[in-house]
């Protein structure tokens, strides 16, 4: 008799998770896999191109449905199959339309929600977020009749709606309580640099300010006041401030929370037998929200759930891109630096290129590539390794260069 | 119709190169030139210096207006103010408180007309001539020996000789076509020997059988030691000491008393015994013996007598006056040699006639129509200089020289004439150091527009013949003389072409030339009615041209005659003196001064030719290993030198070419092109008595590190403002300026600092690169215009500054790519690029690293070899030595490369 798992989660770090379990342990488990959303295993990052029509939802895809079948996983997907409640003494879960299943390993992969700012207005009709096929696929809709789009947030997911609802043909402003986009990722001189490229790509900006009510009739948005009183057209209004651990089941079933649900370095829980990976977690204190220490999550979790020793989890390093045709961004580490850094910088300003390496004691602790990313896996892998670069300094922020043997 | 095709002189060393100018655009004085084929001196060939003649000759940097205080006026303005100052002091003070000083860049009749006036008319000696600087102690040793002031040899003894010796002469460098004649010679028959005497190991070592490096100014040891075993071991003629000479027997003790034996001389001059002996074994057993020399023997407080030390040992082996002999002095300027023959020097009339002599004074005034002739020597050019210091020469008419840059104890020169009271000076270019201090600025005409003769120093008369007319208000330097000479009311200077100057030289050097008056040597009586279809026609030629010797005169003293009184050749008896002031303890280091291959003089001309400039872009000091190792010395760190008279920067040069104990030092560097580094100014004032030739190969200095707070590197395709940089160097490149700058006060703002050199607002910066690294003091700044690079200015504290080939090369480039870009500020090509480093070839602009990695891959080991991939070498020639160097680094790399063990 296999040992039953059950997945809440249809995303991509329970369904990595599982995809690497299948490698390690393929008869070990009968599965089970709840998702909230009536699609099988897409990739999420793909919203972004989805969004401006360079991709399809069937090439986002991961695992479509037959997937499922071939694997004889059970899927049960869509808005009356998300999970109400787990009883952890009968370790029974069951969904809203009362299906339920029974675990002896429980994985929860609930990933994160957008986090709604407590606006006058919000919940009128053309407010959403930018997390899931449907609020892309709202988006669209929109785009085809209406003119005017505010977001509200100047960060990754922001910058990646507007320009999908550029591209889609609407007038788009970016609403940004920072004085510079992307703070983040980048300086302010760097972001300068984007917010000009964007500029003249036809995005307009609003930074320093954010909104502070949505005005409309009948329920509909029709403009948005900004907090320094002005009024902007907004036919809707992204909301991409931010994300915030989908926790709220994990608490009602009384695992550890703070902001995420706490993780030991095995992704277990404070039930031995319930796991949580991606971005519903906290490891060490930290939160998660790019794909690469999502995935490792789901390599160290699969080799627990496969019974194989294992190292645990470390937190990764990791880059971040931005997935705007044109634009060339790489990201990575601390790059502020305190008063114990130093900085080097390379600015071509005509072109719009900007790099800036913070170093510390000799070790590259952070940098910014902005307009040429050329060569950001060489500067990876000399943070991740630690390497000592004061016999290359004066040639390093430029390109690769031989280290000495 | 075919361009003009125009065959006139090489204006830079004594060597006279004949050049075959083709004007492409007279208009734009765009000029191909290429060596005249049918010259005697080089028959087609040119050094890189003269090949580059062409880029020389555009109207950058000319003075093209008269000027007085700083006003433009017109040259009538100006020729009667300077003739009515010199009339005014003269009248007052007497002819004694005014000089002429000039140059070997003058043309014979410029010098004829100049000294004319100085002696004939003004009545005083006072004009001197900046081949005091370079040749006098040639001119002692010549007259001492031979009764006149002449060159009994000519090119082609090099090639018939069977032993060479080169003394003191860099002559690969110095005078680059003559060497090649010498290499040719002894590929042509490898028999010939070459032996260099020189403490330098330079590039004319490259073909040497021997070279001692001896001590510095030990060289009349040498030959004393020489002709003490010429008589030990019956290698001597006598039968032509007895017919022709005089005074052997004292010269030979005085020399066996300085020079007992091998092993005295060895000792004293630093090298082993078996050198010294091998020198004086082909020395006595070859018949056919060429010594060479220049610069090495010449500037000595001893340089006169150096020269008869050699000339003893010619005379008593009778090595002279035949093919293949001779004591050879190579002089270094175009027309030091003319000047000699007009009496351009202060102790000299005219055409080989004394001052002292009151028979020559006589014939002189007769023939020059003047009562007022005078009669005994006038002021040497160190004397002169010190004579304005004192005020009592009060008015200075310069022409065509730099003395703020080429005098020893240079500094003291400058302070002399900044108190002068009247300043007059004549050149071609408006920029010199010396033209900073004219009071009178009188615009002459360039060596393009020039015409005239000068002779080379084998005594060959050549035509220098204009590609151009005169630019601007520029007249020649004759004219300018001539018409001052009229407004200070003296007659006979009505000339209206050089050839009417040139006829009455001649004429003057045949006048009273005969067995009754006493002969002379240097006679051209044959061209004294010469017209100006003539003159204009006038082919190379030797002199003596006479009625008897209408085709010249290949080689002096044959016969045996000379032009002593009593006909004989007289021997000097020689007392070897070191140098007047020898190293100390405060003052550790013997200063040696000279020329690089690639620049000329004071660099008012081959600095415009921007592939003059990359082969040595700046002042250098070179020094031996053990010593900078003791001093802390980094190869390219930067050493202040000083001695008791000036202190300079310069850039180390780590080679074991220098001795121990000596560092060398070009002499090129002004205030135009670098802030300090003038090594005229360390240069000690001590001459040589009889000849008055600064002593400036041997200065005892004292060399430091100087270690700055930051160094920077500037390339601009507009000149930049740099001012109150300590160490700076500016170089012209192709397209573009280059500067090398260090100092030692901190840049508080230093992006501002560099913002404000490169002339960079907020509005530019838009067009800017910048990369800064604070905490390493580093910042780099590059603007960028419609994708051309138009400046860069790399500033560092720690770092190494870049090697500037590839960045140069960019200004060449129409469009940066995006690669180019990104790489720009690091200094380094993109990856996958090539640098081509340092110029190596100037003809060709083939760099050091693009010859290593051809060497490397085509696995050459020849320099024909690289010649056939590169071309390189197979111009001029001068970097020949180097390819050389560079062929035994890879040799050797390779080697290494194989012997070492692969460790496991």
């Amino acid at each position: 008799m296999k040992e039953k798992l059950v997945v809440i989660g249809n995303g991509m770090a329970g369904m990595r998770t599982v995809d690497e379990l299948m490698q390690l342990a393929p008869e070990r488990y009968e599965i089970t896999v709840f998702g909230a959303e009536p699609h099988g295993n897409y990739n999420r990052i793909m919203l972004t191109p989805l969004l401006f029509g360079a991709k399809s939802i069937d090439d986002i895809m991961i695992h479509d449905f037959a997937w499922y079948r071939r694997n004889r996983i059970t899927l049960h997907c869509g808005e009356e199959k998300s999970v109400v409640s787990v009883d952890r003494i009968k370790r029974r879960v069951t969904a809203r339309d009362g299906t339920s299943a029974d675990y002896d390993r429980l994985l929860i992969a609930t990933g994160s929600l957008p986090l709604m700012l407590d606006i006058p207005g919000r919940d009128m009709e053309g407010v959403m977020g930018f997390r899931d096929i449907a609020d892309v696929q709202a988006m669209i809709e929109k785009s085809q009749t209406k003119q005017h789009a505010v977001i509200l947030g100047g960060g990754l997911l922001g910058l990646e709606a507007a320009n999908g609802l550029m591209q889609r043909g609407m007038q788009v402003t970016v609403v940004n309580r920072a004085g510079h986009l992307l703070n983040r990722q980048l300086d302010g001189q760097a972001a300068g640099f984007l917010q000009r490229q964007l500029e003249d790509k036809g995005i307009e900006f609003r930074l320093g300010v954010t909104v502070a009510e949505v005005l409309g009739r009948d329920g509909h948005i029709g403009k948005v006041r900004l907090s320094d009183n002005s009024l902007l057209p907004a036919d809707i209004l992204v909301m991409a401030t931010g994300i915030q651990p989908n926790i709220g089941l994990s608490q009602a079933m009384g695992l550890t929370c703070e902001r995420g649900i706490i993780v030991d370095d095995h992704l277990q829980t404070s039930d031995d037998r319930v796991y949580a990976v991606g971005e519903c977690v906290q490891h060490r204190g930290e939160l998660f929200g790019l794909v690469a220490p999502v995935y490792e999550q789901a390599k160290v979790c699969a080799r627990q759930l496969a019974g194989r020793a294992s190292g645990g989890y470390r937190s990764l390093l990791s880059a971040t891109m931005l997935k705007v045709t044109g634009i060339d961004l790489f990201s990575v580490g601390d790059f502020e630096g305190g008063a114990d850094c130093q900085q080097q910088l390379l600015v071509d300003h005509a072109e719009g290129v900007y790099r800036k390496i913070v170093i510390k004691d000799n070790i590259i602790t952070g940098m910014i590539m902005y307009g040429d990313t050329s060569d950001s896996g060489w500067y990876l892998n000399l943070i991740k390794n630690r390497t000592n670069i004061a016999a290359i300094r004066d040639r390093l922020i430029f390109s690769p260069v031989e280290l000495a043997a | 119709m075919s361009p003009t095709s125009i065959k006139t002189t090489c204006p830079y060393c004594g060597v006279g190169c004949g050049i075959e100018a083709t004007l492409i655009d007279p208009e734009n004085h765009i000029v191909d030139i290429k060596g005249d084929a049918q010259h005697p001196a080089n028959f087609g060939r040119l050094c890189s210096k003269g090949a580059t003649l062409g880029d020389t000759v555009s109207l950058e940097n000319r003075l093209l207006q008269p000027e007085i205080d700083g006003q433009t006026v017109d040259w009538d303005s100006a020729l009667t103010h300077v003739a009515r100052r010199f009339s005014a002091i003269v009248a007052e003070h007497g002819p004694d408180a005014v000089a002429f000083y000039v140059s070997g860049q003058l043309l014979t009749e410029d010098y004829y007309v100049a000294n004319k006036l100085m002696k004939g008319f003004i009545g005083s000696a006072n004009i001197d001539t900046n081949s005091r600087l370079c040749m006098s102690s040639a001119v002692v040793g010549y007259k001492r020996a031979f009764g006149a002031d002449a060159v009994p040899c000519n090119y082609e003894d090099l090639e018939q000789a069977e032993l060479i010796v080169l003394v003191g002469s860099n002559t690969a460098w110095c005078h680059p076509v003559a060497f090649q004649r010498i290499r040719r010679a002894k590929e042509s028959n490898p028999a010939l020997k070459i032996v260099v005497i020189d403490p330098r190991a330079t590039s004319t070592c490259d073909i040497a059988d021997l070279h001692l490096s001896i001590r510095p100014g030990m060289d009349a040891l040498l030959f004393n030691g020489l002709l003490t075993y010429l008589a030990e071991t019956e290698s001597l003629d006598r039968d032509f000491i007895d017919r022709h000479c005089q005074d052997f027997v004292p010269t030979l003790l005085a020399a066996r008393a300085s020079a007992f034996d091998l092993d005295e001389v060895a000792a004293g001059c630093g090298v082993t015994a078996h050198d010294v002996a091998q020198l004086f074994a082909w020395f006595a057993n070859h018949k056919k013996v060429v010594t060479v020399y220049s610069q090495g023997i010449n500037q000595s407080g001893s340089g006169s007598d150096k020269c008869n030390a050699i000339i003893n040992c010619h005379l008593a082996s009778g090595k002279i006056g035949k093919p293949g002999c001779g004591p050879f002095s190579l002089t270094g300027q175009p027309n030091a040699m003319g000047g000699r023959e007009v009496g351009g020097l202060a102790n000299m009339l005219a055409a080989h006639m004394d001052l002292e002599n009151p028979r020559h004074v006589d014939r002189v005034g007769r023939f020059w129509g003047s009562d007022k002739v005078a009669n005994r020597q006038g002021l040497k050019a160190v004397e002169l200089f010190d004579a304005v210091a004192e005020g009592r020469v009060k008015a200075v008419w310069i022409m065509a020289t730099n003395p703020v840059v080429s005098m020893p104890d240079a500094d003291k020169v400058k302070r002399a004439l900044q108190q002068c009271e009247l300043v007059v000076v004549s050149d071609c270019i408006a920029n010199t150091d010396t033209m900073a201090l004219a009071h009178v600025k009188l615009p002459a005409t360039g060596w393009s527009e020039k015409d005239g003769t000068v002779t080379n120093l084998e005594r060959r008369i050549s035509r220098q013949r204009p590609l151009f007319p005169p630019s601007g208000q520029a007249r020649p330097d004759w004219w300018i003389i001539s018409q001052v000479a009229r407004r200070m009311g003296f007659a006979g200077f009505d000339y209206q072409a050089s050839a009417d100057i040139f006829r009455e030289h001649a004429a003057l050097s045949g006048f009273e030339n005969d067995s009754m008056h006493g002969v002379r040597a240097f006679d051209i009586s044959a061209f004294a009615d010469i017209d100006q279809v003539r003159f204009d026609a006038l082919q190379p030629v030797q002199w003596p041209v006479t009625a008897k010797a209408t085709q010249g005169t290949a080689r002096l003293f044959g016969d045996g005659g000379f032009y002593t009184p009593h006909g004989r050749a007289s021997f000097v008896p020689i007392v070897p003196r070191g140098p007047v002031h020898a190293a100390d303890a405060a003052y550790q280091f013997t200063l040696n001064t000279g020329r690089l291959r690639d620049q000329w003089h004071t660099m008012t001309r081959t600095a415009l030719a921007a592939k003059l400039n990359s082969h040595k872009p700046e002042p250098t000091v070179e020094i031996h290993p053990a010593d900078a190792l003791q001093l802390g010395f980094r190869q390219q760190g930067l050493a202040r030198l000083t001695s008791r008279w000036g202190s300079m920067l310069a850039r180390v040069d780590i080679t074991v070419s220098q001795q121990p104990g000596s560092v060398f030092v070009p002499m090129h560097w002004t205030e135009q092109l670098s802030s300090r580094g003038r090594v005229g100014a360390l240069v000690n004032p001590v001459v040589d008595p009889l000849s008055g030739q600064p002593e400036s190969k041997q200065t005892p200095v004292r060399v430091e590190a100087w270690q700055p707070r930051w160094q920077a590197l500037l390339l601009s395709r507009q000149p930049a403002r740099i001012e109150g940089v300590e160490y700076q160097v500016k170089v012209k490149g192709d397209g573009y300026w280059r500067y090398h700058l260090a100092g030692r006060d901190a840049l508080d703002d230093l992006p501002g600092w560099c913002r404000a050199r490169l002339n960079i607002g907020s509005a530019e910066m838009a067009e800017c690169l910048e990369y800064s690294d604070a905490a390493a003091g580093d910042y780099r700044l590059a603007r960028v215009e419609a994708g051309q690079l138009s400046a860069c200015l790399f500033v560092t504290a720690q770092a190494e500054l870049p090697e500037p080939g590839w960045l140069c090369g960019l200004f060449g480039k129409t469009e940066l790519s995006r690669k180019e870009r990104l790489s720009l500020l690091s200094g380094l090509p993109p990856r996958g690029e090539q640098d081509v480093g340092r110029t190596v070839c100037s003809c060709f602009n083939v760099g050091e690293k693009t010859i290593l990695q051809t060497i490397a891959e085509h696995k050459l080991d020849s320099v024909a070899g690289i010649g056939a991939c590169l071309s390189a070498g197979t111009g001029c020639g001068s970097c020949l030595p180097e390819l050389k160097t560079l062929l035994a680094d890879a040799g050797k790399a390779a080697l290494e490369q194989c012997s070492t063990p692969k460790s496991g």
